[in-house]
């Protein structure tokens, strides 16, 4: 019991005192304090997540506005794998609601992998049904680049590309290349993703 | 009409009259009822629960009372909200509400409405109440007011919060005295998440009715209209979205997508249910009413209660989280000379024993002065180490330090003092202090 009766006892006197310290504070001109804004616990929350964001050099933050660190777009250059040479950047969004729901992510560029779809839409469980609010920024990058490294066939959003990929690595392997060329695998011409 | 008086009113003299077993030591009758008639009480949020709770607080003797909402009446909140009518909809929630206590009651009470956002107004609007009760619906402005009540606490003036919710059969109560107990930061990990399903099944092999909804919802609409946002409010979009979760759901033999559900998805809809409503805006205006007036001690500090397996209610104590990123360090005054810079600001905390900071990075309310990470915007915020702090905020504004070495977050008001020119020979900044 943290506030028994007696501690409200004493919570009320501290009260009944500041009431009278506030009635002598209107009398002396009120209170000289600006009406600036309140800082918020959000922004608290995301200050701490991007400044001590601790990355390898294969994942870049760039920020449009210094002041907005709620919009920014990463990138991913895998050093590594099936993806490696390529430069894949991801629109992020978070919301004013952060930490309770996950940031919003897409990739930009039209790009052939399995959990990735056409539009950009990304299958990564911890932004979606396994976000959990101790969950960092950090740890949604790292499981970005792992996408890369190691693309699951088990959670398809590109079924084309997953199936072709739990088939026959090799082929996939080849098929990946093409589409980071600007290719067309199947019906679909792939962008440009290759660092030049 | 003879003045209304708390003490003789037949319906709360009696609870002001009798001292509880449990009440303060110096409780007299007259102390209850002058606080009744004395305190000012805001009201944030004019729905379900808001309307019950500004009947409930009239009808308890409240006299001046503000009520805040954001929203307009619409036709499907009539069967719950009673102070609104048909001809109300359309109208502002807070305005309405006011109108309709006004009229019926008579005994000098005043109400005053306001229709906007909480955000919209200053801290300072929040400093002269005597309590807040919240009856709202988004964790986004429950942090916000949290956040604001710990701030004015921090300086002295202690505004508690009694915070109401439901969700169908099911509600909640809680006392908030900020810097006393624990805040609403403090158990945000305790909240659950927004019930969501994992892209690729709502993409390959929907099950339920709901993948449907959300496929046709996150995946087609965008495909479809990449240029224009989807928005629950509008029928025709609602209406798109339904008829093809309805189209999948046949193709994969799924039953159960209605109109009702792709609203209920589509908009995140919790069901409200008007007794659940009373049950809690009750409880609420009861804990108001112990803590205004002390004739009995407050809830301590979490009421849950269930509706929904037989009746079940339990009530605990939250405790407060050493390291709540809002009330785990309240914002400290430090006063410097007119003529530093943002970085002899820094070093300046840096060296402070109780801080010990090693890379700190420095924010207001809405401008990043100096970000040690990422590398961009190091350099962008770099040049401003070099300019003078009093060029760079306001007297008083709310500085946010973060730093790797902190668990929690730093808040710093700074005063100015003395002359804007740097002393000629002022090599020793250790004697300021």
């Amino acid at each position: 019991m943290a506030l028994t009766s007696i501690t409200f006892h004493e919570l009320h006197h501290k009260m009944l005192a500041l009431k009278k310290k506030r009635e002598q504070q209107q009398l002396n001109g009120g209170n000289s304090n600006t009406s600036a804004r309140v800082i918020s616990g959000a922004q608290i929350r995301v200050q701490k997540d991007v400044t001590e964001l601790e990355l390898p050099p294969t994942i870049e933050l760039q920020f449009d506005n210094p002041n907005d660190l709620l919009h920014f777009t990463v990138t991913i250059k895998p050093a590594d794998g099936l993806y490696k040479g390529g430069v894949f950047p991801f629109s992020c969004e978070i919301s004013e609601d952060y930490p309770i729901k996950p940031p919003k992510f897409l990739c930009i560029p039209k790009i052939y992998h399995p959990n990735i779809d056409l539009e950009g839409n990304v299958c990564l469980n911890i932004l979606r049904e396994d976000w959990k609010p101790i969950l960092s920024l950090t740890s949604i990058l790292l499981g970005l680049q792992i996408l890369f490294l190691e693309p699951n066939p088990n959670d398809p959003l590109n079924k084309e590309a997953a199936t072709e990929l739990a088939r026959d690595r090799h082929k996939f392997s080849t098929l990946v290349k093409r589409s980071m060329l600007g290719g067309y695998v199947g019906e679909v011409r792939y962008d440009q993703v290759l660092r030049r | 009409m003879a003045a209304f008086s708390p003490l003789t009113d037949p319906s709360i003299g009696p609870s002001l009259r009798s001292r509880g077993p449990f009440a303060d030591p110096d409780y007299t009758p007259e102390f209850g009822s002058d606080s009744i008639s004395e305190s000012k009480i805001l009201v944030i949020g004019a729905g379900g629960l808001g309307c019950e709770i500004l009947k409930n607080l009239v009808l308890s003797g409240f006299r001046d009372i503000h009520v805040i909402d954001m929203d307009t009446i619409d036709v499907s909140n009539l069967n719950r909200q009673f102070l609104f009518r048909k001809e109300d909809v359309g109208r502002s929630k807070a305005i309405a509400a006011s109108e309709f206590v006004m009229r019926r009651i008579r005994r000098g009470v005043r109400i005053t409405p306001y229709f906007g956002k909480i955000q919209d107004k200053p801290k300072e609007y929040y400093r002269g109440f005597t309590l807040v009760i919240c009856g709202l619906d988004s964790v986004e402005a429950r942090r916000w007011i949290n956040a604001t009540l710990v701030d004015l606490a921090a300086e002295g003036d202690i505004v508690p919060m009694v915070d109401g919710g439901t969700e169908g059969f099911r509600g909640q109560t809680r006392v908030i005295i900020p810097t006393i107990s624990s805040c609403y930061e403090c158990s945000l990990d305790l909240l659950p998440t927004k019930r969501t399903f994992p892209v690729c099944t709502i993409a390959n092999t929907p099950r339920l009715p709901e993948h449907c909804i959300e496929w046709a919802h996150q995946l087609l609409w965008p495909k479809n209209f990449p240029q224009r946002k989807f928005d629950a409010d509008l029928e025709q979009h609602v209406d798109w979205i339904y008829d093809q979760a309805l189209f999948r759901a046949n193709e994969f033999g799924i039953e159960g997508v209605t109109r009702s559900l792709t609203l209920g998805v589509v908009k995140n809809i919790v069901p409200a249910i008007a007794s659940t409503n009373a049950i809690i805006a009750a409880s609420c205006c009861n804990e108001a009413f112990k803590f205004v007036t002390s004739c009995n001690p407050v809830l301590d500090n979490y009421m849950m209660y269930s509706g929904d397996q037989s009746v079940y209610s339990y009530s605990f104590c939250l405790e407060k989280k050493p390291d709540c990123p809002v009330c785990g360090s309240l914002a400290q005054d430090l006063t410097v000379p007119r003529f530093f810079t943002l970085q002899e600001l820094l070093d300046l905390v840096a060296e402070k024993p109780k801080f010990q900071l090693k890379a700190p990075s420095v924010a207001t309310s809405d401008r990043n002065l100096y970000l040690r990470f990422p590398e961009q915007l190091e350099t962008l915020t770099r040049p401003n180490l070099e300019l003078k702090l009093i060029d760079l905020i306001s007297e008083s504004e709310e500085l946010l330090i973060t730093d790797r070495s902190l668990p929690l977050s730093l808040k710093l008001r700074v005063r100015f003092t003395g002359d804007s020119e740097r002393p000629k020979d002022s090599g020793n900044l250790s004697l300021i202090r």
